[in-house]
């Protein structure tokens, strides 16, 4: 911390000091707890309560137009439905993993290579870093159009260059792959940037000492920055896990997750706003994702928790 | 290093901070050997312009003739023209689709922003028992996948019913409301967190200054901690635009009239059934870009540190 005299700014566990918010007057005490209320309220009630009704949800059959008595409660049969006789799941869990160790080893392995490379006096790295980080600023579905400039059959910049033929986002063999570099072109500059920006925080002079220990650039990487680093990369992997289990907006532009491009987040979306309303089984694939999530929000929270306490 | 989020030292564009620490870490060229330098910059520079390459590619085509393409192919020159932007522009029914982001997004970064400083007002001011627990079921609702909360969410916004005058559809469904409500509930959390971590920065005498002077706790969340932290309010508020403009998920599913649909959405507008102009979606997709453009181009130092800001901590 600084060199400012917090008395009673951090809350040190076991006993956290409690005269200060006694001190507080009537209407201060009415301020302080409109101030949390109102914002708790609007989170449980759009997240928090959701999440749990998708829960309940989940172990019932419900077409959505009825009222609440018309659900017919069925136990785990949604799940065991999923599991053995919906023919989308397995492939977009197949999908959904894929997307996932495509960003790792290809947009986040780059990105921090870039970083590296641009944390370092470099003639114009202002205007690379520009260049790196502008995509990250359109969103997805607008990359799925954008992209559809290479990739139309008939209209397609690759398929002109190589004379091919071949329909980029149709074809259920590649159309996943043609996507994920989509995709992966906005991934790598958020990753950069967010590595750009730990890799200014550490220490001039751990470079240096390790500088005039004789260590080579590789080592001096691994050596000195890469573990400096961690906090960051525990970061980044909870980025690059939630992002690739929410996976929905590139697909859903271009067929709605279906034919190759099935993801579990466009799954959910089918059940609701599809031909047909199968609420419970879409909850229940809704559980499925919340499930996976959260044992990494768990990871990430415990992180920053550990953070707090030690501030 | 303080554990702290000290938005300054984490910008990637060194400023006054980058002065003082910048010389001495690279004065002699860092470690890098000089041909080895140019290598790199070499590769750098390739790749960056691989990066800018979809973007003009699309910006390029956006004003060349459909026919002049087709039967030249894209590998030509010519056939300027602007028609595309006249025709995306009408087609896709632009005007109105920019005024339904606008109006989703201004109440929504600016609701998000207020509640989300009050919250974190509180957490960083006092530190009451649940402060922690407070803090993570804010952030943890920003990390749920929408979508697994998409059917209670569509089912009670059908319920809710709305007045005329707020909703034509009378419910909360195909509202802006819904879309201000629903966006705002999911970005408190990240916003919550970084502008706790930057008041927590702040020197607690001015609060006992405050109170000194009988200053309530409403006046001094309001005079004295928020015209404090507005370089983080500032660099969310660039951040927080670019996103609800750029969500697409939620405006999918609760809006399903098309006179509502925000800009991405009515991309769609422009692709036919069968056969779909690609210089026309090119000139679209442009059109969509652009204000997010234009806010990172005006505010690309806010933008990033408001990136930067809750990813980094120490």
């Amino acid at each position: 911390m600084t060199g400012i005299e917090l008395p009673q700014s951090k809350e040190s566990p076991g006993a956290p000091p409690r005269g200060r918010e006694k001190k507080l007057g009537a209407r201060d005490r009415f301020t302080v707890i409109m101030m949390v209320t109102i914002p708790l309220l609007l989170v449980l009630a759009l997240v928090w309560v959701p999440a749990l009704l998708s829960v309940v949800l989940s172990f019932g059959k419900w077409n959505g137009f009825g009222d609440l008595d018309t659900i017919e409660w069925v136990g785990v049969q949604n799940y065991h439905d999923i599991v053995t006789i919906y023919p989308a799941f397995w492939p977009a869990i197949q999908h959904n993993l894929i997307w996932l160790v495509f960003l790792f080893l290809v947009p986040t392995v780059l990105g921090m290579l870039i970083a590296v490379l641009l944390d370092r006096e470099m003639r114009g790295s202002r205007f690379y870093q520009t260049a790196f980080y502008m995509p990250v600023v359109l969103s997805v579905a607008l990359i799925g159009f954008i992209w559809q400039l290479f990739y139309s059959r008939d209209q397609g910049l690759i398929n002109e260059v190589f004379g091919t033929q071949v329909d980029w986002y149709g074809d259920p063999d590649i159309n996943l792959w043609a996507v994920l570099v989509a995709t992966g072109w906005r991934h790598t500059g958020y990753i950069m940037l967010i590595y750009l920006a730990g890799l200014k925080s550490v220490d001039a002079s751990l470079r240096e000492a390790a500088a005039v220990d004789g260590a080579g650039e590789v080592k001096t990487f691994f050596h000195v920055i890469f573990p400096v680093m961690r906090p960051i990369n525990m970061i980044v992997i909870v980025i690059v896990v939630i992002e690739s289990l929410r996976a929905f907006d590139i697909v859903w532009v271009i067929n709605k997750g279906r034919n190759g491009l099935e993801v579990i987040g466009a799954l959910v979306a089918q059940n609701v706003i599809g031909e047909a309303t199968r609420y419970g089984f879409g909850s229940a694939l809704a559980v499925i994702m919340m499930l996976i999530s959260s044992v990494f929000i768990t990871l990430y929270l415990r992180n920053v928790f550990r953070e707090e306490r030690r501030g | 290093m303080s554990t702290q989020t000290r938005p300054p030292a984490t910008e990637p564009t060194p400023s006054g901070d980058g002065a003082t620490r910048k010389p001495p870490k690279r004065a002699d060229g860092g470690v890098l050997s000089k041909p080895r330098g140019i290598v790199v910059t070499v590769i750098v520079a390739l790749l960056a312009l691989t990066w800018l390459f979809p973007l003009l590619w699309a910006l390029v085509n956006s004003f060349r003739e459909y026919d002049y393409t087709q039967a030249n192919g894209y590998l030509s020159l010519g056939g300027w023209t602007t028609s595309n932007y006249e025709e995306a522009w009408s087609r896709g029914n632009f005007g109105l689709h920019l005024r339904n982001s606008l109006l989703v997004t201004i109440p929504a970064v600016l609701l998000t922003l207020w509640l989300s400083s009050m919250v974190a007002f509180v957490l960083a001011r006092f530190s009451y028992r649940f402060n922690l627990m407070m803090l993570g079921v804010f952030l943890a609702a920003n990390l749920l996948p929408p979508q697994a909360l998409l059917i209670p969410v569509f089912r009670m916004f059908r319920e809710v019913p709305l007045p005329m005058f707020m909703s034509d559809s009378g419910s909360l469904l195909n509202s802006f409301w819904a879309l201000i409500l629903v966006n705002t509930a999911f970005q408190m959390g990240f916003c919550t967190f970084v502008l706790s971590n930057y008041m927590k920065t702040l020197p607690r005498e001015i609060y006992e200054s405050a109170e000194l002077d009988g200053a309530s706790v409403w006046r001094q969340y309001w005079q004295l901690t928020m015209p404090l932290v507005r370089p983080a309010l500032a660099a969310l508020a660039t951040l927080q635009v670019a996103w609800v403009y750029n969500e697409f998920f939620w405006a999918t599913v609760l809006i399903q009239q098309g006179n509502k649909l925000p800009m991405t959405s009515a991309l769609n507008n422009l692709r036919g059934q069968f056969f779909t102009d690609t210089n026309l979606v090119a000139a679209g997709s442009i059109i969509v870009a652009l204000p997010v453009l234009v806010v990172f181009f005006a505010l690309q130092k806010q933008f990033v540190s408001g990136l930067t800001l809750g990813s980094t901590k120490g």
